[in-house]
């Protein structure tokens, strides 16, 4: 029945830059080593000194180790609190990493020149990522400007009418401001100003999130097409297991700033191994199947500043076994993926 | 299913105008449904569509400039829609209860849980405070808060939102009301909690014979909770019918379009069905049928004749309906 309404196809005027794509397959463009960061939330020292309280540190990311290859789509998924999103501010450079490295390897970027990749992110919320005040084509010229990437004027409007051409707007939208476009459209102007870096590394945090879903199947479908056309990577930040299933490559599902499953993303969809990877497949609403058999997840996650000691996920796990309560599993290989259970 | 004798909710024709300086903007347009005792209706859309605004409207918190211009909702046969404030004030709570998207703008910050239930239980019931007490401390057992006996003296804060959203439920039940208007009460929350949630409210609406009514733009929320789903599309009410068909069949080409575009967890496809475009503001949604202008299949008769909704199990506002083949 879908095929009836598919809407006519809407070619897009392909950029110059075009097809340097996926051929530089398995090389790594970003490669995280044992990266933790570490917030000071304790009271006041004052406070602290006279009330004898400890420090109190909150392990927002512990220990996490990936690399993402060129051209891929690398996911990190999990709920709220998980530190996903301060993983991505590390990778943006907006936080330090406390402990660990993040290295970005020298490569063949978009623009044809060589070195570490051009990064760029793009916001959940395309209603406070824009400045409203700002003329769309000065939003996505800023970059251009500030960097210098084109010597006049004249040729950085033509960039900017290009850009907006390559994610689907017309080149008339640049003399409109923000508030003109709906969420989706904003969402294309974010894509367009980070593009305008000529960047290939896109932190996608939370994308689509905000956007309705017929709405989110344009934006995906874009990002997918842009990766195609530019050979851009993306790291993928999103709660939404069906989204990240239909954009990733290879995923990391995280738990507590850990870790606990990690691999190709087919390989975890196929054969889940760590017990909150299957609890979190099971519990996601499902039009395919809405009458199956569901165990609902009991309990919450618990805080980060004092997370339950040997297996993070112990207290909500149906298989936690004396060891599990004791001793932390650390991520170990099996087959495909990398499982940190003692269970697996 | 058969058209019961008497639902619990009755909306006819409800139209809402909100007075603007450029005239009157019509946010909701002729939209009618029914929801029989115990049932869980889901309504479905997209932002904008207007399935809030049709939940506001039965409690009705309609805010001005916003205002009903014509239909009736009537609840167990009685009008509701043109009730003086007072009235709809001692109904709301009593007969209908609400529970909203964000569960810590829904409770008072300064006050204790316990504190807010018994105020909700002393103001619709004919109790004292001790009295009042005790039901709160069944309701918060009921919604399943761990120790219920400490937490009920906690405060809004000191509750994760998955537990806030379970005392917004429970303040929505105080009076044992017939009906509950349940506006995207999942959304706030990661999807373990939503689970939850979700089990919750049905197993509520099979042990009191509640009627629900869920607002939420989640087809995936839909289809396992409500019974029945309204979709709406810029104002009106595209499709009804029961879950299953409509999630499986699908007749309206929005309907089936919207299906298309949620990705699947349990394959991965190169593309996504999109619908192009967006949905059409108030001030410029089209004539005739309103998704005219994104729809495959449309034709000129669209564009001048609005298609209406039969009175039938599963309805489609369409005029070449799909699937018209598979149910001769």
């Amino acid at each position: 029945m879908h095929d009836i309404l598919t809407p006519p196809a809407r070619e897009l005027a392909m950029p110059k830059t075009a097809t340097i794509a996926a051929e530089a397959a398995a090389d790594v463009i970003l490669d995280v080593a044992a990266a933790s960061c570490r917030f000071d939330v304790s009271a006041p020292t004052l406070s602290r000194l006279f009330s004898h309280e400890p420090r109190r540190i909150l392990r927002a990311v512990d220990n996490v180790s990936f690399s993402v290859r060129r051209g891929s789509t690398f996911s990190i998924v999990g709920e709220s609190g998980c530190g996903k999103s301060t993983l991505a501010r590390m990778v943006v450079g907006l936080q330090r990493p406390s402990a660990g490295s993040l290295d970005f390897r020298d490569g063949r970027r978009a623009d044809g020149s060589f070195g570490p990749p051009r990064v760029q992110m793009i916001f959940q919320d395309p209603y406070a990522s824009l400045n409203p005040r700002w003329r769309v084509g000065d939003i996505i010229a800023e970059p251009i400007r500030e960097l210098k990437l084109r010597p006049d004027a004249a040729s950085t409007r033509q960039r900017v009418g290009d850009l907006l051409e390559t994610v689907g707007l017309s080149r008339t939208d640049a003399s409109r401001y923000p508030h003109a476009f709906s969420g989706g459209q904003r969402q294309r102007i974010s894509i367009a100003r980070a593009l305008a870096t000529e960047a290939d590394f896109l932190v996608c945090d939370e994308p689509t999130s905000a956007l309705d879903v017929s709405v989110q199947a344009q934006i995906l479908n874009l990002m997918v097409r842009l990766q195609k056309e530019l050979g851009l990577t993306y790291l993928f930040i999103s709660h939404n297991l069906s989204v990240v299933r239909h954009m990733s490559d290879d995923l990391a599902i995280m738990y507590l700033g850990r870790f606990v499953e990690t691999g190709p993303a087919e390989a975890i969809f196929n054969a889940p191994r760590h017990p909150y990877t299957r609890l979190l497949l099971d519990t996601i609403p499902d039009v395919e199947r809405p009458d199956r058999e569901r165990r609902p997840m009991s309990g919450e996650v618990p805080s980060p500043i004092s997370p339950p000691p040997g297996c993070s996920f112990n207290p909500r796990c149906t298989l936690a076994a004396d060891r599990c309560r004791v001793e932390r599993p650390e991520l170990r290989p099996l087959d495909d993926v990398a499982v940190s259970c003692h269970l697996a | 299913m058969t058209a019961s004798a008497a639902p619990l909710l009755s909306v006819r024709d409800l139209r809402i105008v909100f007075d603007g300086r450029r005239g009157p903007l019509t946010a909701l347009d002729g939209v009618s449904f029914d929801i029989q005792p115990g049932e869980i209706l889901g309504m479905v859309g997209e932002s904008g569509a207007g399935k809030s605004l049709t939940g506001t409207a039965v409690i009705g918190l309609l805010d001005p400039p916003g205002r009903i211009a014509g239909g009736e909702i009537r609840l167990e046969g009685q009008r509701i829609d043109n009730l003086p404030a007072e009235k709809m004030r001692r109904l709301r709570g009593r007969r209908i209860g609400a529970i909203f998207q964000d569960p810590l703008t829904s409770l008072h910050p300064l006050l204790t849980v316990g504190d807010q239930l018994v105020e909700t239980i002393t103001t619709h019931l004919p109790v004292g405070r001790a009295e009042a007490r005790g039901r709160a401390l069944d309701l918060l057992r009921e919604v399943g808060i761990p120790a219920a006996e400490t937490r009920i003296d906690h405060y809004p804060h000191q509750f994760s939102g998955g537990m806030r959203q379970r005392v917004v439920i429970a303040l929505a039940l105080c009076a044992e009301p017939t009906l509950i208007i349940a506006d995207e009460p999942t959304t706030a929350l990661d999807v373990s909690i939503q689970a939850q949630i979700t089990t919750l409210l049905k197993r509520l609406c099979r042990e009191h014979g509640t009627s629900i009514m869920l607002v939420t733009h989640d087809m995936g929320v839909i289809a396992e909770t409500a019974d029945r789903v309204a979709v709406m599309y810029a104002g009106r009410i595209v499709e009804i019918g029961p879950v299953e068909d409509v999630v499986r069949r699908p007749r309206h080409p929005y309907t089936a379009g919207l299906m298309a575009s949620i990705p699947s967890v349990h394959a991965r496809h190169a593309h996504l069905n999109q619908i192009d475009g967006a949905m059409p503001r108030l001030g410029a949604i089209p004539p005739g049928c309103a998704f005219n202008p994104r729809c495959g299949r449309a034709e000129a008769f669209c564009r001048d004749h609005r298609p209406g909704l039969a009175p039938a199990a599963h309805a489609a506002a369409c005029h070449f309906p799909l699937q018209e083949l598979a149910d001769a």
